[in-house]
């Protein structure tokens, strides 16, 4: 096995960027994998019936979840859409935590409570999963508007699709965060379609989230959201600008879902060659490509990814083995007192 | 003990409670440097401050979405909304939002918020600017709802609804601003979930919530001096949590139930009340309860109409008199 003083040696003089570092590009490979290995297994247990309800996965999105929450520190904060798995994992969240709640057993993150549309996990920032589009935009201007006041120096962080951008939240939210310069990153995961219908169909500029930025006085900016280390350069910039005081940023990362939009979409709607042409651009191929360039060997990579497979797999068999939520949660936390009385 | 205007009993509840904690914040259109349409929030900001009391665009979605970030993150937002016909534009963090991601996340977040607004008819403003959407919230689970009628309950229910741990829908009714009532001096803490006895009476149970309340008062008034029949009179002041045990126990006292609501008839909290009371007080009751509601219509914007629809302290004493056979 190459040591990093080998690697170092190696990728010396090969004109190759290495702002990110080892460590972090390590750490951003291996969460696109982890991302990857349990969306793929969510999907594979739902067609043995073990996921219930929807979901939404992330396939081929990996790179801006695992990126944004790589240049994230303790402490910073994650709204995310139903489509929100990876960005839940991506902050450090068990796999079985996420599975067990999308397979609805007692051992799930909301103790089946949620579903799969609703991963929250307070602990690790995640502030919830919003099923109704553009909901978090403004309530992460507000968690953005309490590090202000109190003088915090968390960020908020909010991710949501291109089809967000179309509806008036993102509007008033992005006009409210940059009048308050609030601490806050909008991140659009632009994978080119709302649902069904091609995003370019149904929105009067090519770019549904950066063509607009102008309008709130925020600068335009469109990403690679395939490459993990753009990502996460991108979402550097960006929380320093925030943590300086200096307002908020919308980012523009053009993606692409090897999936359909839900469980229940077997996305025909997209022409021939579409998603082949896009697996090309693959995140997690071209991250493993650049790990070959910085002189990580196949055995390293080969290492990781079995790490990866090893805890989705136990994952998956403690969820299997997970008994369901009990009755007695159903009338739980409905007020602050734990409870559900309405009367007395 | 002063006299003060329930209009200056919202300035001076919501100071009451900035004053005592720096995590409470206030945010609406026109709420600071204006002092709020309805001149509710005078002199807030001259007091407080811009960081703690800020205007905001007109944006409704980012006025609760913003309100609930901060609650969920450890500040106790007062948020306004401007007229409460304005929560359909909002509605997603009222139905949605606030009162379901705690139960959705098996209780790890927390909403500590109140969204005052202004509710009611009586202002001629017609169908858009007038209504009682008392019930619109009431049907939700994991929202409190409040609707205080005296100066007094204002600054005694915010103060509870402020320092409540769970979203609270504060109503305040636009027709009873310029009304003036008795406060006491020093602070005032009121309890949310408890029903008043305004009126104490042997012969029937009205009862009735924020502007209905005057005009309950003032039929009870009419029904003694002029029928001989003597009315309790129920200030309800919280849909959520519900008094029923007050109600029930009025009921008990008098067997008869009439309720009194400014909201359009279908649906509206006198609806529940009136369940209740036939599920676990029906033989108390020795007729049929009866609701005397707004008539299921859009609310018209001319003086004259206006007055007919909603309930009027006549027509509340001519359905009691009636209802009671005298």
């Amino acid at each position: 096995m190459a040591t990093a003083k080998d690697r170092a040696q190696a990728k010396a003089g090969s004109g190759l960027n290495d702002d990110i570092g080892e460590q972090k590009r390590l750490a951003l490979y291996r969460s696109q994998v982890r991302l990857r290995e349990a969306e793929q297994r969510a999907y594979d247990l739902f067609l043995q019936n073990l996921v219930k309800g929807t979901s939404h996965l992330s396939l081929g999105q990996e790179a801006i979840a695992a990126g944004f929450a790589e240049a994230m520190q303790k402490g910073d904060l994650s709204f995310c859409t139903y489509r929100g798995h990876a960005h839940t994992l991506a902050r450090g969240v068990p796999v079985e935590k996420v599975l067990g709640e999308l397979m609805q057993r007692d051992n799930g993150l909301m103790r089946g409570k949620g579903g799969s549309m609703h991963l929250t996990s307070e602990e690790h920032g995640v502030m919830g999963s919003y099923a109704i589009i553009g909901a978090h935009l403004p309530i992460a201007c507000g968690a953005a508007w309490r590090a202000q006041y109190k003088g915090d120096k968390d960020v908020s962080v909010c991710f949501f699709g291109d089809g967000t951008t179309n509806i008036g939240a993102f509007h008033e939210a992005l006009n409210f965060a940059a009048v308050w310069k609030l601490p806050v990153i909008f991140v659009c995961e632009n994978n080119l379609y709302m649902e069904y219908t091609p995003i370019a169909d149904v929105t009067a500029v090519p770019h549904p989230a950066a063509d607009r930025a102008g309008s709130y006085g925020l600068e335009r900016i469109v990403i690679d959201g395939n490459d993990a280390d753009e990502c996460y350069r991108t979402a550097q910039k960006a929380f320093a600008k925030a943590r300086a005081g200096e307002g908020p940023s919308l980012i523009e990362c053009m993606t692409y879902r090897h999936s359909g939009h839900s469980r229940a979409d077997p996305a025909k709607y997209r022409p021939e060659g579409e998603l082949e042409k896009w697996k090309l651009r693959d995140p997690i191929k071209i991250y493993r490509e650049r790990l070959k360039q910085f002189g990580v060997s196949d055995a390293d990579i080969a290492a990781i990814d079995a790490s990866v497979r090893k805890e989705v797999d136990e994952a998956t068999e403690a969820c299997k083995a997970a008994p369901n939520p009990p009755l007695d949660i159903l009338t739980t936390d409905v007020y602050a007192d734990g409870g559900w009385a309405w009367r007395n | 003990m002063a006299e003060l205007s329930y209009r200056d009993a919202v300035i001076r509840g919501i100071a009451q409670e900035m004053t005592r904690d720096p995590d409470v914040v206030f945010l609406g259109e026109d709420v600071a440097k204006a002092g709020g349409v309805f001149k509710a929030t005078v002199g807030l900001y001259e007091q407080f401050g811009p960081l703690r009391v800020r205007d905001t665009p007109i944006s409704e979605q980012a006025i609760l979405g913003a309100a609930m970030g901060a609650a969920m993150t450890g500040l106790k937002p007062i948020a306004e909304i401007m007229f409460s016909d304005f929560f359909a534009v909002c509605f997603d963090y009222i139905a949605n939002e606030f009162p379901k991601s705690r139960y959705m996340s098996n209780g790890q977040t927390k909403c500590p918020l109140v969204v005052r607004t202004g509710n009611g008819a009586g202002s001629r403003f017609g169908a858009q600017h007038s209504q009682s959407v008392e019930n619109w919230c009431m049907m939700i689970p994991g929202l409190k709802v409040v609707a205080p009628s005296s100066p007094r309950d204002v600054i005694g229910l915010l103060a509870a609804s402020v320092r409540d741990p769970d979203p609270v829908i504060f109503l305040e009714h636009k027709s009873l601003y310029a009304t003036k009532g008795e406060v006491p001096d020093g602070e005032i803490v009121d309890t949310l979930g408890t029903a008043k006895i305004l009126r104490s009476g042997k012969d029937a149970t009205i009862c009735a919530l924020a502007l209905m309340v005057p005009r309950a008062l003032a039929a009870a008034e009419k029904l003694k001096a002029e029928h001989g029949i003597d009315c309790e009179v129920v200030d309800v002041r919280s849909l959520v949590p519900l008094d029923t045990q007050t109600i029930l126990g009025s009921v008990a006292k008098t067997h008869r139930l009439f309720t009194v609501e400014e909201n359009p008839r279908l649906c509206g909290w006198g609806a529940e009340i009136v369940s209740i009371a036939a599920d676990e007080g029906f033989y108390d009751l020795d007729g049929p309860p009866v609701r005397i509601t707004t008539p299921h219509i859009p609310l018209p914007a001319a003086d004259i109409l206006e007055d007919i629809v909603l309930p009027t302290p006549d027509r509340i004493t001519e359905t009691v008199r009636r209802s009671l056979g005298s």
